[in-house]
Parts: C-alpha cells; sequence; structure tokens
C-alpha cells in the first residue's frame, strides 16, 4: 500500500521528494521533507487514487536537546478508499522552527497547529491566525519541550510548589490563627 | 499571621492572559462585542466565547479556550503506561468507558496482544462501553432540551442516566470515572447478577424513549427551534475533521466501529444511523439529536447481544482471570502508533511513540473529538441569530475536559 502511494507521489511530483518509508509504524509512514509538505499535501488531497480527504490529527514531537530536532507528525484518513498515512516533518529544534501550514487545504489544521505552536513553538507558515490556544497569551516558554521548565510564579501564584513547604506554611497559618482565637 | 500573595490582581490582567481578537476601538458604530462565558451553564463548561454581533446578528464567533488546560500531555510523559488510565478517564469524563476501551486497545497494540485476549473481556468492555455511550449521550440531548428551553427532558434523562452510573458503580466502584479497562484486561470481572440487572435496564429504557421522542423530538416547539438551524454539510464536515454523531448527522455513514471493526464489534449486529434532514435540511441541530437518540437505539441492541453472549457462549466460570493478561510491565518495542475508536462525541485518536527503553511514552497525544468539532462553531454561527449560537453549540456536544485536556 505504502508502495503504490509512494509511486503515485512520484509520478506526479518527481522522484526525490520522500525521503524514508517506514513500515513498522502503524500506520504506515513516510518521512519527508518540510520543504517539500505542501505540495504533497495537495496531491494527498486531489489525486483521485490517493484522496485522503479528512486530516485527523497533528503531533508534534521534541526529540530532546541533544537530537537538535522536533518532529510534526500528520495522520491522513481516506474515507472511500478506507486507509490510513502518517506523514512525518523533521524541523530544527530553535525558535525559528517552521513548517507550512496546511490550512489552506484542511480547515481542521488551524486549531491542531495552534496547538502544536502552542506546545512546542513550532511556527506554521501562512497560517491564519498563529495564536496561542491553551495555555495563557501572556505565558513564557512551550511547555511540551522536553527541557522545558516551569516559571517560578505566574502573577504571584506559585506554579512549582514544594508539597513540604506548603504544608509547613498552611500548618503555620492555622496555628496562628488559632493563638489569634485565643 | 504571615500574608502570604496568592494572586497579583492588575487590571489588564484577563486582557493579557486571553485578549479579545476584537478591540472596542476598531468597531463600527453597529457593531458590538459580547462575551459569552467562561462562567457560563449554556457554555457546557468553562468556554468563553467572544461573539462580534451586528443588533441579534452574529457576525463571527472566537472561542477562547484553554480555562480547563491540565497538561494531560505532559502527564503522561512522567507516568508508567498503566498509570495514565486514570488521567484518561478525566478527558471526556461522561464518556470515560470508551476512552478506557480506546487507550488500553492502542497500547495492547503496541505490545501485540490485541489477539490473545478473552473473548468475555472483550464483550465485558464493549458492554459497559456502550453504557456509558448511552450516559453520555443522554446528557448531551438533555442538556440540549435545557439550553433551549425544554425543561423536562432534562430530569426523565439524568434519572435514567443515574441508572446507569449506579450500575457502573457496581461494575467498577465509581460513578464517572471508572479505572475499570486495564491494559490487557479488566479491572474485575462484572458482579453476579449483572446480566440480569442490564436486560432489566433495556426492558426499563425502551419505553422510556419513545416518550423521550414525543416529548422532545417531535415537539412542535423543538422542531422549529432546531430544523435549518446550524447546517453543516457533509463536505465542509470532513474538511473540518468532525466526526461521530455531527458527522453521521451531514449524512455520512461513517462510525469506527464498523469502519475500523475494532474489538468484537464485527460480530455484533448493528446499523448507524444517519442524518435525513426530515424536519428541516440535512444535517441540522435536529439532525443531531435525532441521530444521538436513534444511536441509544442501536446501543441497547448491542448491550441485548453482548448480555446474551455473557450469559451463553462466555460464562463465567471460576477459571475466568480478567487480570490474566495483565502484563506486570508495559514495555513496548519502539514505534509510532495511531489508535483511534469511536467515544460518544467522535473520533478518539491516541498517537503514542515508545523509545523501546522505558515504561513511559515519549510521547502520548489525545485527538479529542470535542477539540475538533468545537472548531467548527465560528463557521456555523456566522450569519445566524444570537439565540441560534446556543442552539448550535448546544448541539455539538462539547466535553471542556476533553477539549483543553
Amino acid at each position: 500500500m505504502l508502495e503504490e502511494i509512494q509511486n503515485i507521489l512520484k509520478s506526479a511530483l518527481g522522484d526525490d521528494l520522500i525521503i524514508k518509508l517506514d513500515e513498522s509504524s502503524s500506520p504506515p509512514t513516510i518521512v519527508v521533507l518540510k520543504e517539500n509538505l505542501l505540495a504533497i499535501a495537495h496531491q494527498l488531497y486531489k489525486h483521485e487514487q490517493l484522496y485522503f480527504d479528512m486530516l485527523s490529527c497533528i503531533t508534534g514531537i521534541d526529540n530532546g536537546a541533544e537530537s537538535e530536532t522536533m518532529e510534526v507528525v500528520y495522520n491522513f484518513y481516506s474515507i472511500p478508499f478506507e486507509r490510513s498515512l502518517m506523514i512525518k516533518v523533521m524541523v530544527e529544534r530553535d525558535e525559528k522552527a517552521e513548517v507550512p501550514s496546511l490550512t489552506e487545504i484542511w480547515k481542521t489544521a488551524n486549531w491542531q497547529e495552534r496547538e502544536v505552536y502552542d506546545l512546542f513553538g513550532i511556527h506554521f507558515n501562512n497560517h491564519p491566525d498563529m495564536r496561542r490556544i491553551l495555555m495563557p497569551e501572556d505565558w513564557k516558554g512551550h511547555p511540551l519541550r522536553k527541557d522545558y521548565q516551569d516559571p517560578e510564579k505566574y502573577r504571584g501564584m506559585n506554579v512549582t510548589y514544594d508539597r513540604d513547604e506548603e504544608s509547613q506554611t498552611f500548618e503555620k497559618n492555622t496555628i496562628n490563627t488559632k493563638s489569634e482565637i485565643n | 499571621m504571615s500574608t502570604k500573595i496568592q494572586y497579583q490582581f492588575k487590571k489588564d490582567n484577563l486582557t493579557n492572559s486571553a485578549p479579545n481578537k476584537y478591540k472596542v476601538d476598531e468597531l463600527r458604530s453597529e457593531e458590538l462585542v459580547i462575551n459569552l462565558g467562561p462562567q457560563h451553564p449554556s457554555t457546557h463548561g468553562v468556554l468563553r466565547l467572544e461573539v462580534l454581533l451586528e443588533g441579534e446578528i452574529v457576525k463571527d464567533v472566537v472561542p477562547h479556550i484553554g480555562y480547563l488546560h491540565r497538561c494531560f500531555e505532559k502527564h503522561t510523559e512522567s507516568l508508567p503506561y498503566n498509570q495514565i488510565i486514570p488521567y484518561v478517564d478525566r478527558l471526556d469524563y461522561l464518556g470515560a468507558m470508551n476512552s478506557e476501551h480506546a487507550y488500553a486497545m492502542g497500547v495492547e497494540k503496541m505490545l501485540g496482544i490485541t489477539d490473545q485476549l478473552p473473548k468475555r473481556v472483550e464483550y465485558i468492555r464493549v458492554l459497559v462501553a456502550e453504557l456509558n455511550r448511552i450516559a453520555s449521550h443522554f446528557v448531551a440531548i438533555g442538556t440540549y432540551g435545557m439550553d433551549i428551553g425544554a425543561l423536562t427532558p432534562f430530569f426523565w434523562l439524568i434519572r435514567d442516566r443515574e441508572h446507569i452510573l449506579r450500575m457502573l458503580e457496581w461494575v467498577s466502584g465509581a460513578r464517572m470515572l471508572y479505572n475499570y479497562i486495564w491494559v490487557g484486561g479488566l479491572f474485575y470481572d462484572v458482579p453476579v447478577g449483572f446480566e440480569q440487572r442490564c436486560t432489566e435496564f433495556v426492558a426499563y429504557l425502551k419505553p422510556k424513549l419513545e416518550e423521550l421522542n414525543s416529548v422532545l423530538l417531535q415537539n412542535k416547539i423543538f422542531i422549529e427551534r432546531t430544523a435549518n438551524v446550524g447546517v453543516l454539510p457533509m463536505d465542509l464536515a470532513i474538511n473540518y475533521g468532525i466526526t461521530g454523531p455531527m458527522l453521521r448527522a451531514s449524512g455520512l455513514r461513517y462510525d469506527l466501529r464498523k469502519v475500523d471493526g475494532y474489538s468484537v464489534y464485527p460480530e455484533l449486529d448493528f446499523d448507524i444511523p444517519i442524518g435525513t434532514g426530515e424536519k428541516g435540511q440535512l444535517g441540522d441541530c435536529w439532525d443531531r439529536n435525532q441521530v444521538r437518540v436513534q444511536e441509544i437505539h442501536e446501543s441497547l441492541k448491542i448491550i441485548e447481544q453482548c448480555v446474551e453472549k455473557l450469559t451463553k457462549e462466555h460464562k463465567r466460570t471460576k477459571e475466568f482471570d480478567p487480570q490474566a493478561f495483565v502484563p506486570k510491565k508495559i514495555r513496548p518495542k519502539a514505534g509510532d502508533f495511531y489508535v483511534r475508536a469511536e467515544n460518544p462525541k467522535g473520533e478518539l485518536g491516541f498517537f503514542f511513540r515508545a523509545d523501546g527503553k522505558s515504561d513511559k511514552p515519549f510521547r502520548c497525544k489525545a485527538r479529542g473529538p470535542s477539540f475538533v468539532n468545537l472548531s467548527i462553531i465560528p463557521e456555523l454561527a456566522k450569519g445566524g441569530m444570537i439565540a441560534d449560537l446556543i442552539a448550535i453549540l448546544g448541539s455539538i456536544d462539547i466535553v471542556l475536559g476533553e477539549v483543553d485536556r
């Protein structure tokens, strides 16, 4: 099945688009360069033998600081042909990480790409509304990166807290209140 | 007494943390921005809708979500696979059994033990999942009626939902968040007499559904209020990734229980109801509720068949151990997996990446149907009346626990 998709893509777009096929993952995966992603996506959507009309899921993955890469994984499904496909794109791991947006083809990419941007800091080019979606707009950092550190405070509220310290202050406060009552 | 600052109040905190898309100074004089939520009962949770109005006509809707963000995906990276199940419950807390089923299936697929499970385990899973699906649809239909002014069906449905919750409590020990379906098995066999109770419940519920049909779905006021409102064409629905009853109401016979045929669903006989456009146009709010009610009938059919199998073919035996295939240590081989299942709201997908070296997932993403389904609200509400916005939002049937994760 994967070979077939590969051949269709090659005949439509030329030979050197696909980096790697991966049959072991489920559903089978094609790894592509991000420069070619948009062209391939258009083919996947339009080509009458492919017709992947549903974009189910967009996942961001951070491979950690030592590997210097992040990934964006797209899960497609073709309703008429009843088959799934996974597309992977590698992104460099820095503040300028960029991937073309698929919003112009699948509208569902809008929110899912915003989520990836929010949690990983991967920018999507030509996205109509690139804002954070789950975290507050003025939050610092992208939480799902492996080296993410929680800020100590957000508006005076503790973000991370030491459980023991917290319970101690609580006890102290209760004792103080009691003595005040007495 | 030590005074501890818990929150620094500043006037512009809200405008900085979730700024409005529309600035008041830039509006035309006939336009108005109102804020719906996050604390409003008809938003079904903590959802904030920024609505741009011209008179009573909705010009644009900007949803602001994330008020219930509990870092599910971050938590999963520091937990072993089996300990994630209680967190999965809390995604879609109205259909926790279904989410557990999807998650357990995913991890089993990674381990390659899907075919080893005893049939009795599978049938119990399907039985409890379908019970939970009915409960979830009851909340969807009941609160929807309440949103648009029909109070009675809500009480009836919550009453009947309570029967299901008590049955599931009997099974698992918890009312809503069960942790019952484990990776490779179940927490426990169903209690003695549970199958009998299911049969009684099905017999009890069938006439109640007829009542529901006549009091709500065939009610003239309800039809007037929902027919031709929020019409969602099929191609747009697919483009937006809409799944579940919403997509089926738009006329596509697409149900993962049939399409993927996971668990024992291929052995069961049930239909997939789709929207008909009977009272208005295909894919309107009435169709979406009609599909949900029909699905309850189908779920009852499945429950009857499961009970039949559990009392005859795959009987309770002394030797049966639902935990027999629960792995002591879950360490899947390295690879990427995307697993999906049909939840009451639509396609719940889990993306896993295992590194093959640890008991914890390297990455686990939940693709919640509520999150994706909610993204269509600007498209549906644009150009309609503000009162219809509430009718449309209710018919999408979102659970904010899953939207924000």
